[in-house]
C-alpha cells in the first residue's frame, strides 16, 4: 500500500530538515531543465577511474587500485569523440587535501560540453544558465550576498588576465610567466579588486595554466580559458578545448615532469583519452561549474560546508 | 620551524623578530593554481594586524615564548616589581602593563608571557577588589545600578560606579573590561 504524502505525519523531520536540502533540489532541477530545453544529453561517467586527469596542482584521492575522479572531463570528451554533440553531467568530484571556506575534498561539479563552439560561446551558455537557475529557484534576476545585491542580467564584463594584472599587480603574466607570483597576486591583489555586485569574467590565461585548453591562434603564450567570478568568488572555468592528440600528450608529459619536481604523485597518461583525440573530436567548448559554491552564493552563506551534509 | 600544515587559528609564529598570533586562517586555491594559506596575524607586542599568504612549502619561525606566574610586590617609578617562585625580582614596565597596572593589589598572582626573556603580555585574575578613595557621597536608599557616577580607586584610576557606592567601600572590578562589577563591603 502506498500512502499519499498528506497521510505521513512527520513534523519533527520537517523542522530538522536544513533549508539548503530543498534549495539544492530546486537548483539541480533548474540545471536539468535548462540543458534539456537545449537538447543536451545528461550523461553519467565513472566516478572511480584507473587514472585521473593530469594537472599540476590537483591531487587525486586513491580508491583501492583506482582513483576517485577529480573531474569528469576526460570521459566526457571521449563521448564527444563517439559522436555526442551536447552533453552535461552533475556529480561528485574529489580532490585530496582541499579543505577551506570554498573547498571541500568532495564536491558537486556541473560540466557541460558542446561541439562547434569556443570559449566565447560558453560565456553565453553560462549567462543564460545562471539567469534560468535564478528564475526557476527564486523567480528573480538578482540575489543578495553578504549585503550586496548581485545583478546577473546586465552585460558580463570580460577582462583579460594581462589587463587586470597590469592594473592591480603591475606585471603581465602572459609575457613573463612566474607561477608562484601569479597565484599569490591573484589571491592578494586581483580577486579582492573584482566587482562584487555583478558577475565578471577573467579570460585569456597564460598558456602554462591550462593543460587542456587550446592556445589562441597566433598567440602561443595565451590559452583560450576563462574563469567566472561572482562576488569575488571563482565559480566556473571554461576552455576552448584542446583537441590535438600530439600536443595534449606533450602537455601531460610536461605536467608530469613538473609534478615530479614538486615531489607530487605520478599518474599514468589516460591512453583511452588520447585515442579518442586521435579518432577525432570536433572543435568544442566546455565549462566546469562548482554547484556547492553557487548554492552557497544563492543562499547567502559563508562556506560550502553549510550546503553539504557532514 | 613550522610548515604550512601546522598553520591554524591561534598558532604563534615569529616574523622579523616579532611574535605574531594567527587570528584568522583560510585555505585558498585559485583555479589550476597552488594551495595557499591566507592568514590574518596580530603582533603580540604592538597589537598591529596584517595579512600574509603562505605557500605549501613555506616555513615559519617558532617564537621563543615562555609563560610564568609572578606575584606583585611594589611599584617603582615607571615599572612594577614582581617576585617569582624563588623570590627573585622581575620588573615589568608600565607600558607593557597598560591599564592593568591600576588593578594590581599586593601579592596578587599574574600570568606573564615572555618573548626572548622580555615580558610582553600580562594577564590578571578576572576580578580584583579595590577600595574607593574618592567619590561624591552616596544617595542613601538609591539602589539603582543603571545610574552611574565617577569614582577613583586606590592609585587614582577613575571608574563609573552606581550612586549608592561610598568612599571607603570595597568594590569588585573586572580586569578585562576595567569596569565596576559589584560592591563587596562598606
Amino acid at each position: 500500500m502506498f500512502t499519499t504524502p498528506g497521510d505521513i505525519q512527520t513534523p519533527v523531520t520537517k523542522i530538522m530538515l536544513q533549508p539548503y536540502i530543498k534549495t539544492r533540489s530546486k537548483l539541480l532541477g533548474a540545471i536539468r531543465h535548462f540543458f534539456e530545453e537545449r537538447d543536451f544529453l545528461e550523461v553519467e561517467t565513472p566516478v572511480r577511474i584507473p587514472v585521473p586527469a593530469i594537472e599540476l596542482h590537483i591531487d587525486a584521492e586513491s580508491s583501492g587500485e583506482m582513483y576517485l575522479r577529480t573531474s569528469p572531463e576526460l570521459h566526457m570528451k571521449r563521448l564527444l569523440a563517439d559522436g555526442a554533440e551536447r552533453i552535461f553531467q552533475m556529480g561528485p568530484c574529489f580532490r585530496r587535501g582541499e579543505k577551506g571556506m570554498l573547498h571541500n575534498p568532495e564536491y558537486t561539479m556541473l560540466e557541460w560540453y558542446r561541439v562547434n563552439a569556443d570559449y566565447t560561446d560558453m560565456i553565453l551558455d553560462t549567462k543564460a544558465l545562471i539567469a534560468a537557475i535564478l528564475k526557476e529557484v527564486s523567480g528573480k534576476t538578482s540575489f543578495v550576498f553578504h549585503g550586496t545585491e548581485v545583478q546577473t542580467m546586465p552585460v558580463w564584463e570580460c577582462m583579460s588576465i594581462s589587463d587586470v594584472f597590469m592594473q592591480h599587480a603591475g606585471w603581465n603574466p602572459c609575457l613573463n610567466f612566474d607561477p608562484d607570483r601569479f597565484d599569490v597576486d591573484l589571491v592578494e591583489k586581483i580577486e579582492p579588486s573584482l566587482p562584487k555586485d555583478r558577475p565578471v569574467i577573467l579570460k585569456d590565461y597564460p598558456a602554462e595554466l591550462a593543460a587542456l585548453a587550446k592556445l589562441k591562434d597566433g598567440c602561443p603564450n595565451i590559452a583560450e580559458r576563462w574563469e567566472l567570478y561572482i562576488c569575488g568568488i571563482e565559480l566556473a572555468n571554461a576552455f576552448t578545448e584542446l583537441v590535438d592528440p600530439v600536443e595534449q600528450r606533450n602537455r601531460f608529459e610536461h605536467c608530469l615532469s613538473q609534478r615530479a619536481l614538486l615531489g607530487k604523485d605520478q599518474y599514468e597518461i589516460d591512453e583511452r583519452f588520447i585515442e579518442a583525440l586521435e579518432k577525432g573530436i570536433p572543435p568544442c567548448g566546455g565549462v566546469a561549474l562548482g554547484v556547492d559554491r553557487l548554492l552557497m552564493l544563492m543562499m547567502d552563506l559563508f562556506s560550502v560546508s553549510e550546503v553539504r551534509m557532514l | 620551524m613550522y610548515g604550512a600544515s601546522d598553520l591554524r587559528k591561534g598558532l604563534k609564529i615569529e616574523i622579523d623578530g616579532a611574535p605574531y598570533v594567527i587570528t584568522e586562517f583560510n585555505f585558498v586555491k585559485p583555479g589550476k593554481g597552488q594551495a595557499l594559506y591566507n592568514c590574518k596575524l596580530k603582533n603580540m607586542i604592538t597589537g598591529a594586524t596584517m595579512t600574509k599568504t603562505y605557500r605549501s612549502n613555506d616555513k615559519m619561525d617558532k617564537p621563543e615564548l615562555a609563560e610564568r606566574t609572578l606575584r606583585f610586590s611594589y611599584p617603582d617609578g615607571d615599572h612594577m616589581v614582581f617576585l617569582d617562585e624563588n623570590y627573585e625580582q622581575v620588573s615589568i614596565s608600565n607600558s607593557v602593563l597598560g591599564r592593568l597596572r591600576h588593578f594590581l593589589v599586593e601579592d596578587i598572582s599574574v600570568d606573564v608571557l615572555f618573548h626572548n626573556g622580555q615580558p610582553i603580555e600580562v594577564t590578571l585574575p578576572n576580578f580584583v577588589e579595590k577600595e574607593i578613595i574618592v567619590t561624591e557621597p552616596g544617595a542613601k536608599g538609591n539602589t539603582a545600578t543603571n545610574v552611574l557616577k565617577p569614582a577613583q580607586i586606590e592609585g587614582g584610576y577613575e571608574i563609573q560606579v552606581p550612586l549608592f557606592v561610598n568612599q571607603g567601600d570595597i568594590v569588585r572590578m573586572d580586569t578585562r573590561t576595567g569596569e565596576y562589577v559589584d560592591r563587596v563591603r562598606r
